[in-house]
């Protein structure tokens, strides 16, 4: 029993960081239907603009809490300045263009974006400073679960709160679902539409920040790649839930990462990926639209 | 007229030039030859040309001491390109030329396909790279020899050092799925399962980059091992064994040359401490490879490449085998470099009956306070 709490809570782990890094995703996709694939590399930025900013505070001689909070903040600030340039650049003078050339715009961002990183910094693996405490109070149960991963599972629960509450019961909320409905209906009620899209990039960056900061965290290393990786887990995660639903978006990564860590402790993680994807397709064959997505048609 | 007749004449001058030219090659035929076969064009000629100024260094001073047996000794170079289809082509013109022994080839394809044509002719080959285990191990080339470490030595190494030196049974096998860690790992269970004090009680891949290895090393405390062997590179290692010792499991990590990195070391951070893993044995204090890599800094203006040092011992211990037996007989050799010591670049080595160096390879190493220290 206490195995299968032990994979129960690593399930919980993998789900909840794919959950930050798809919500990001399933939000974009949400408003402007582009699978924003530089999504995965803004974490990556977020990692590294922490690491960067914790060795200078580390240096000073702060206290790892101050640097935690510093260091996610800044984090936070500068992959949501990323996010808000990406879009400018990248998608913005696409958006008349077939969706099929904002796509392509959005890897060739991806790859421009981890082989900048790769240039700038190095293609080494790094170490990352554990800035999260070990709490005192998690003493006894250290071994199955860590505080790392405490912290991990409460800020997933608050970022996934925040972001419904922010499109349900806010005026930029109802914008964006407006926008989500009708772009076109939108501009003609009045709505600025440039400028809530480009709040969502804002948005969807700064939680995959948060994303980025707790993992390397919790992992301990970085590297330019590590984007990549978690992007595309996260984006077969949003797709499980239903791309563009919120609640979609964590139910499908922590049913990703729960059976990631089933499989792997009690058959074996030799065909851990093959059996996440073989999920995926079953149940993209059963609910074409994901688990909790909206199964309205496309005119394609 | 004359005009006419210049060009025959010229003919007929050039082959008699040639002529005297053979005859006095016959004439100096009175010297022992060893032949050099490797990729020494197209892409991987970077592997075969250190072989070859090796041998000439190792030539040079020789015949300077007064060469092998009182004869001068001559080398005949050969190309074959890495590519196994050349490499018999290569060997039966280095047998035509009548070499007495043959250092190369370098790749292991190549050196297979060309064995059997060295064996058919009683000829002993010695490989400075060619790591392929069934070459010694299969028993089907009595004539070859190598002064490098089989592909499985790791293992080995690694597998004789959790029996016989941590003395515990339950062992974890884990990889990265990837050609190198996944090879390693498959010899590592070979030998654990040839050994009845070994017990394997788990033999799984790790998928490289995944943001958790919580399940995995679940399982290896579930699974109640004594010890984890890892064949891969360090950036898994680095996080399996940080997610292992926040879990409380401190049992001993062993890996290989692809963890042996000081990269693990900065990144694992505290967490490295007491890992093992197996790497080329130290050479750097030995003099005789100071002296051979400063010998070719000299000779050719620039530090030696690819398996130098193996190439420069190959060449060493057969030239030293054929003195000391005092013959070029095959029997007289291959007798004379299974029982006498050499003293080469890698230290004093000879050769066990399949053919690899003894006291070449590896070592383990294990992390004390943040630096690799070669255990003895």
């Amino acid at each position: 029993m206490e195995y299968f709490i032990e994979l129960f809570l690593g399930g919980l782990t993998r789900g909840s960081i794919y959950a930050l890094i798809a919500l990001g995703y399933t939000m974009v996709y949400g408003i402007i239907q582009l699978i924003n694939f530089a999504h995965g590399e803004i974490y990556m930025i977020g990692a590294f603009t922490a690491l960067i900013v914790a060795g200078i505070l580390s240096m000073l001689g702060w206290n790892p809490v101050a640097i935690l909070i510093i260091a996610s903040v800044i984090a936070v600030v500068y992959s949501a300045s990323y996010g808000w340039t990406i879009e400018k650049l990248a998608y913005k003078p696409l958006r008349q263009a077939p969706r099929l050339s904002a796509l392509i715009s959005a890897i060739g961002m991806s790859m421009f974006l981890q082989y900048y990183v790769l240039l700038a910094q190095t293609s080494n693996f790094l170490p990352f400073p554990s800035l999260i405490p070990d709490f005192k109070f998690m003493e006894p149960i250290e071994h199955i679960v860590r505080s790392s991963e405490i912290v991990i599972y409460i800020t997933t629960a608050i970022v996934m709160v925040f972001l419904t509450f922010l499109i349900k019961f806010t005026r930029i909320g109802k914008a964006m679902r407006a926008t989500a409905q009708d772009r076109d209906m939108a501009m003609l009620v009045g709505i600025d539409v440039n400028k809530v899209i480009s709040f969502t990039f804002i948005i969807g960056s700064a939680t995959a920040a948060i994303g980025g900061v707790l993992v390397a965290s919790h992992t301990g290393q970085i590297n330019y790649y590590i984007g990549f990786i978690a992007g595309i887990k996260a984006f077969v995660a949003a797709v499980l839930g239903g791309i563009g639903s919120m609640p979609g978006a964590v139910l499908g990564s922590l049913v990703l990462g729960m059976s990631e860590s089933f499989f792997t402790g009690y058959i074996s993680s030799d065909y851990e990926d093959v059996f996440a994807f073989l999920f995926l397709v079953f149940t993209l064959i059963f609910r074409p639209s994901g688990i909790l997505g909206r199964s309205d048609t496309d005119k394609v | 007229m004359m005009k006419r007749h210049f060009g025959k004449v010229l003919i007929v001058a050039v082959a008699a030039l040639f002529m005297t030219l053979t005859v006095s090659g016959v004439g100096l035929a009175d010297t022992i030859k060893l032949g050099v076969a490797g990729p020494h064009s197209g892409d991987l000629a970077s592997y075969g040309i250190p072989t070859i100024k090796a041998a000439e260094l190792v030539v040079k001073d020789i015949n300077a001491k007064g060469g092998v047996l009182g004869k001068q000794v001559e080398l005949i170079v050969e190309d074959d390109v890495c590519k196994p289809e050349v490499a018999t082509n290569t060997a039966t013109k280095l047998v035509g030329e009548g070499v007495n022994v043959v250092l190369g080839h370098i790749c292991s394809g190549a050196t297979k396909a060309a064995l059997g044509i060295y064996k058919d002719s009683k000829i002993v080959v010695m490989s400075p790279s060619a790591t392929n285990p069934a070459l010694t191990q299969s028993g089907d080339y009595p004539n070859f020899y190598r002064t490098i470490a089989s592909d499985d030595a790791q293992a080995r190494l690694e597998v004789d050092f959790v029996l016989d030196i941590l003395k515990v049974s339950k062992i974890a096998v884990l990889h990265d799925k990837g050609d190198y860690g996944k090879g390693l790992a498959e010899f590592v269970k070979g030998f654990l399962e040839a050994d009845s004090r070994a017990e394997v009680v788990l033999y799984e891949g790790v998928t490289p980059g995944a943001v958790d290895y919580s399940a995995v090393v679940q399982k290896i405390k579930r699974k109640g091992a004594d010890a984890v062997i890892f064949g891969g590179y360090h950036p898994e290692a680095s996080k399996i064994v940080t997610l292992m010792r926040k879990k409380k499991i401190g049992i001993p990590f062993i890996s290989d040359d692809g963890v042996k990195d000081d990269t693990f070391i900065k990144v694992a951070g505290k967490y490295a401490e007491g890992v093992y893993a197996t790497g080329p044995m130290d050479v750097s204090s030995n003099p005789m490879a100071a002296a051979a890599n400063a010998a070719h800094k000299a000779a050719y203006g620039e530090d030696p490449g690819a398996f130098f040092l193996n190439a420069y011992a190959a060449a060493l211990a057969l030239l030293n085998a054929i003195e000391q037996s005092g013959s070029t007989d095959y029997d007289a050799i291959s007798k004379s470099l299974q029982t006498n010591l050499v003293d080469t670049p890698l230290g004093k080595i000879k050769f066990d009956n399949r053919g690899d160096a003894t006291g070449v390879g590896f070592s383990m190493y294990r992390v004390q306070d943040g630096v690799y220290i070669e255990l003895k």
